[in-house]
């Protein structure tokens, strides 16, 4: 990389919403988009006129297989009344709308546009699990597909080789599914807003009034090292590790910084962004990190001027528990091996000194694909206005928040960082 | 060997007739498993076949419980998980292969580090046929 990037004008963020993820049988990407955006027309303090919006840059990955439909941009902007206002499909896999965000702020930096609506839709649960899970095979290096490799079996064979570099073991995985949906309870968007805790009182109560004898679990760990509980997916990942397959939509409203003022007194500005691209399994540089991400960081860091311990909140692309270890050490807030110590200490905790997916994470909040990208930024914003209600971190003077996006093993990973000013 | 394309295509023709080979530049000896025909390290674009001895260590696994339609076609399932994993092999890249000849219902006794040796799976038959490239203890 030659020197810091820049950009060509400022971009803030005006507003963000989202629709509830969770697995609907009655609701379409449609429907689920519209929930959205007219979440995220009450979140933009001053107002906006949706004649204002110059163009919709929409992130999506299965839609082409899951409904036979690939042309989704006309699509939602003709369902929100934005046609004939050009609409551009970002594909990048499991990062689809954290690309759409990019395209929008590139196409408002240049100076060619003013007032940017970026977001992501997916559908994905009215498909069988057989035919979601290749549909996301989709994302996947054509040589991991041919040796058995699914995606949480990628994870979990990288989960592999972090144990035994650095010592670790699946019950430190355990304190990330534990803190998740710790999170996760006090988001009532989330797909799972229940603790292991309350799941364990579930069933403890459903054995009861089946006249059965109740488990007997201790606490958390012992609840998710039952096998009947936590099946294996794919060693050493398990249910619980894992994220589930889930419908829903997110955007957020993108303007000029000169203009930012126009929408609202507390707008976020987009300080950082980065990509990176990445190999299959086989020709990683090293199986415990994400070389992706890794550039990724060095490029939104570079451009916002800010080092990882400026970064005080971020939402991470935790598809799998071992996930969210990898990355919080590829964006620098841990040093490499020292992730799952940092977790094990409360740090990431939602009153930890680093506060890691405050909403639930994909695992928790869920991962309709292609809106994950912009849901993670609708968190970050509702944190850094001090609007995320019981889950809010008590962290003083809370400016610098993030988000990362991996799409497929690693093929595509992106960085954002906003700031409030 | 020395007239086919250096691609994916010509890899899997190798697998069938029980070779794991790679593309070594001609100019600076870089070594890519599976092939490319352009070399990343210098640029170069004449190759030439290697054969791997097919011997190395393994980097990561998985066992996998929840398979696609083609493994539980093979007849794994949750009570019969198979092994996919990353094998370093003793020329110095490493390839994603199956893992055979290990209990994936006991991934305690499966050791990063462990030696391996290089198998091929035939499966199917005439034009459906398929091979894959595995290793085992």
């Amino acid at each position: 990389m030659r020197g810091p990037r820049k950009l060509g004008r400022g971009v803030a963020m005006v507003g963000a919403g989202m629709s509830k993820f969770g697995m609907f049988g009655d609701k379409d990407s449609k429907y689920l988009f519209a929930e959205a955006f007219h979440e995220m027309l009450s979140t933009v303090d001053k107002g906006i006129d949706p004649e204002d919006i110059d163009a919709l840059y929409l992130g999506n990955f299965t839609n082409d297989f899951f409904v036979h439909q690939g042309h989704w941009g006309p699509i939602i902007s003709d369902l929100l009344g934005l046609a004939p206002k050009p609409a551009t499909r970002t594909e990048g896999a499991c990062a689809a709308s954290a690309l759409a965000f990019r395209e929008g702020v590139f196409a408002i930096a240049s100076g060619f546009y003013d007032v940017v609506l970026v977001g992501g839709v997916e559908d994905m649960s009215k498909r069988s699990t057989e035919e979601v899970t290749q549909g996301l095979a989709m994302a996947a290096s054509p040589y991991e597909v041919k040796a058995g490799f699914t995606f949480p079996g990628v994870f979990g064979a990288m989960a592999t080789a972090y144990f035994a570099r650095y010592g670790a073991s699946r019950e430190h995985l355990m304190n990330v599914t534990i803190k998740s949906h710790n999170n996760a309870r006090l988001n009532p968007k989330a797909q799972f807003n229940v603790s292991i805790r309350d799941i364990m009182n579930q069933r403890i109560e459903k054995a009861k009034n089946k006249g059965e004898p109740p488990p007997a679990w201790r606490d958390e760990k012992e609840f998710l090292r039952d096998a009947r509980a936590n099946p294996v997916v794919a060693w050493p990942m398990h249910l619980y590790d894992c994220c589930p397959i889930s419908d829903g939509a997110s955007c957020v409203l993108l303007a000029a910084e000169e203009i930012a003022k126009d929408f609202t007194d507390n707008p976020l500005y987009v300080v950082g962004i980065g990509q990176g691209s990445g190999k299959g399994l086989h020709a990683k540089e090293d199986l415990t990190y994400f070389e992706a991400t890794r550039y990724a960081a060095q490029e939104a860091y570079g451009l916002s001027g800010l080092r990882p311990e400026d970064v005080q909140i971020a939402e991470v692309h935790d598809c799998f528990s071992i996930a969210e270890i990898v990355h919080i050490e590829d964006l620098g807030f841990f040093k490499p091996g020292e992730g799952y110590k940092a977790v094990e200490e409360g740090l990431t905790r939602l009153d930890g000194s680093k506060p890691i997916n405050t909403s639930g994470g994909l695992k928790c909040k869920g991962h309709p694909v292609g809106a994950t990208g912009t849901g993670q930024l609708v968190e970050i914003w509702k944190q850094l206005r001090g609007e995320a209600g019981e889950r809010q971190v008590p962290i003083r003077d809370l400016r610098v928040g993030a988000a990362q996006s991996l799409g497929g093993t690693g093929g595509t990973c992106t960085l954002t960082i906003l700031e409030r000013k | 060997m020395e007239g086919r394309p250096f691609n994916d295509i010509s890899y899997e023709r190798f697998l069938s007739e029980d070779k794991l080979v790679g593309s070594r530049c001609q100019k600076c000896g870089a070594l890519f498993v599976p092939p490319r025909s352009i070399c990343i390290k210098c640029y170069g674009s004449e190759m030439e076949w290697v054969e791997m001895k097919g011997k190395g260590r393994l980097a990561a696994f998985t066992c996998i419980a929840i398979g696609p339609p083609s493994m539980i076609k093979e007849g794994y399932d949750r009570k019969h998980p198979y092994v996919s994993g990353v094998v370093e092999l003793d020329e110095g890249v490493r390839v994603v292969a199956r893992i055979e000849g290990v209990d994936g219902t006991r991934p305690e006794t499966i050791k990063i580090g462990a030696p391996l040796k290089v198998e091929f799976l035939h499966r199917g038959e005439g034009e459906n046929s398929t091979s894959f490239l595995a290793f085992r203890p």
